[in-house]
C-alpha cells in the first residue's frame, strides 16, 4: 500500500484528503505545516504529498525545495493543493520541482484524475 | 409526469434525436424538463407537455436538446487517446504524407473537450506549421453546448479532470476563476449543430471519427443506421473510435476491430490491411 502524507495547516481539509485517499488504497498520514512535514519525510520518505501552500512555520513552496534537496527527497509525488490558483504560483511550484497541481475547492473525481496524471492512479 | 405523457416525449425525442428515452430515468428527464419550463415560462410540466403536443418546434427542439448527455472531460478514457496519439496518428502521417491532409470528425462533441484534445495533440506535433491541411470537424446536437465549446471557457473543475497542470498552462489562458483555450487551439476546430440522424452528405472522406459515447443511447436500428452512414463518410482505410463500452455490433458487417486496439473499428476488409501494416 503506498503512503500519502497530507500537509495542509486545516485540519477539515486533512481529514477530508485522507478520507478520499484512503478510499483509493492509500495509507495516509498527517503534517500541519512544512517543517512537521519534513521531519515526518525524515523519518519515512512517502510516495505521494499532498501539499498545501499557505501554512505557518514553514510554506508549502519552502518545503518542497527544501525536500528536494533532502536525502531521497526526489523521489516523492508532490501534487500541490491550494487556494492560490493564478499561473505565477503554479509556474513557482512546477520550478521548485511539484509533478501536479490540484486548485481549491476539490473532489474526489480531481484528486482521482490528478493522481492518474501522475501515475498513481 | 403521467404515463401518457412520458410515452408521448420519448416518442417525440426518439423521432427527432434517435434518442431513447428509458422509464427508469424519468426522475432525471423530469429535472431537465424543469429546466426547459422555466426558460420557456411554463408553470407545470404539464403546461410544457400540452403545448409540445400542439407541435410548438421551437420548444420542441429545445426539449430535445435538454435530454442530450454532456458530460466530458479533457482526454477522456486515455488509453484511447494513447493509442490515436501512439499508434493510429503516426501511421496516418505516414500514410497522408503525400497529401498532407487530415480529416476528423468528433461527432457528439459536448462543451468541446474532446476535439480540443484532439487538437492540443495535434498541435504538439506541430502539423499546422509543417504545412499540414487539418479539417477538425466537432458536432453536437445540442446548440447550447456548440455555443460553449465555440467560447473555449472551462471552470476550474472541468480543467482539472483530463488536463495536466503543464498542458493546462501551456494551452490555456486564465480569466478569472475560468480558463479559456488558446486561440491558435480554437481555430483549428469548426463546430456546428448537427443531428446525426439529418443527412451526412456534406461530410466525405474523413480519416478519423470520433463518434464516442452516444450510440449507447440509440435503438439498435438508429445504432445502425448511424454507422453505416459513418461508414460512407470514412476514407477506405479511416478509422472509427467508439467508446469504451460501446461495439459495432448493430453494424458487424461493416466495420471489424483494429488489432490490439480496443475501440477503434475500420471497415471489414480494411482492418486486416491495417493489422498487417502495424
Amino acid at each position: 500500500m503506498k503512503h500519502c502524507l497530507v500537509v495542509d495547516d486545516s485540519r477539515v481539509i486533512r481529514k477530508v484528503a485522507c478520507r478520499i485517499l484512503e478510499d483509493l488504497h492509500f495509507k495516509t498520514g498527517e503534517a500541519e505545516d512544512g517543517v512537521s512535514a519534513l521531519a515526518a519525510c525524515r523519518a519515512k520518505m512517502p510516495e505521494l504529498i499532498l501539499l498545501d501552500w499557505n501554512m505557518p512555520n514553514m510554506k508549502g513552496i519552502e518545503f518542497l525545495k527544501t525536500l528536494r534537496k533532502e536525502r531521497g527527497g526526489d523521489r516523492p509525488v508532490v501534487v500541490f493543493c491550494t487556494t492560490e490558483n493564478d499561473v505565477a504560483h503554479i509556474s513557482e511550484a512546477l520550478d521548485a520541482g511539484a509533478n501536479e497541481y490540484i486548485m481549491k475547492p476539490f473532489d474526489r473525481s480531481i484528486i482521482e484524475a490528478k493522481l492518474a496524471e501522475v501515475g498513481l492512479s | 409526469m403521467k404515463p401518457e405523457d412520458f410515452s408521448f416525449l420519448a416518442q417525440m425525442v426518439r423521432r427527432r434525436s434517435g434518442l431513447v428515452l428509458p422509464i427508469h430515468k424519468a426522475p432525471l428527464i423530469e429535472g431537465r424538463l424543469t429546466t426547459v419550463m422555466r426558460r420557456f415560462g411554463f408553470r407545470s410540466i404539464n403546461a410544457l407537455i400540452h403545448e409540445l403536443r400542439h407541435g410548438r418546434d421551437t420548444l420542441a427542439r429545445a426539449v430535445t436538446e435538454a435530454m442530450t448527455t454532456n458530460e466530458s472531460s479533457f482526454f477522456r478514457d486515455r488509453p484511447s487517446f494513447d493509442k490515436f496519439r501512439e499508434v493510429l496518428l503516426p501511421q496516418l502521417l505516414n500514410e497522408r504524407a503525400q497529401s498532407k491532409r487530415l480529416r476528423i470528425w468528433s461527432a457528439a462533441c459536448a462543451a468541446g473537450q474532446e476535439p480540443y484534445s484532439i487538437a492540443m495533440i495535434l498541435d504538439d506535433l506541430k502539423l499546422p506549421a509543417k504545412g499540414w491541411s487539418i479539417d477538425l470537424i466537432a458536432t453536437d446536437l445540442s446548440s447550447e453546448m456548440i455555443a460553449r465549446a465555440e467560447e473555449g471557457l472551462y471552470s476550474h473543475y472541468e480543467v482539472q479532470r483530463g488536463l495536466a497542470i503543464r498542458r493546462l498552462v501551456a494551452n490555456f489562458t486564465q480569466e478569472g476563476g475560468n480558463w479559456r483555450i488558446h486561440e491558435n487551439l480554437r481555430r483549428m476546430v469548426s463546430f456546428r449543430q448537427f443531428n446525426l440522424l439529418d443527412s451526412f452528405g456534406w461530410l466525405d472522406d474523413l480519416d478519423v471519427v470520433f463518434c464516442r459515447n452516444v450510440l449507447l443511447y440509440f435503438d439498435q436500428k438508429t445504432k445502425s443506421q448511424v454507422l453505416e452512414k459513418i461508414a460512407e463518410t470514412l476514407q477506405p482505410d479511416g478509422i472509427l473510435m467508439l467508446g469504451h463500452t460501446e461495439t459495432p455490433d448493430a453494424a458487424a458487417n461493416t466495420f471489424s476491430p483494429v488489432s490490439h486496439a480496443p475501440n477503434l473499428y475500420m471497415h471489414a476488409g480494411g482492418a486486416q490491411q491495417r493489422l498487417a501494416a502495424g
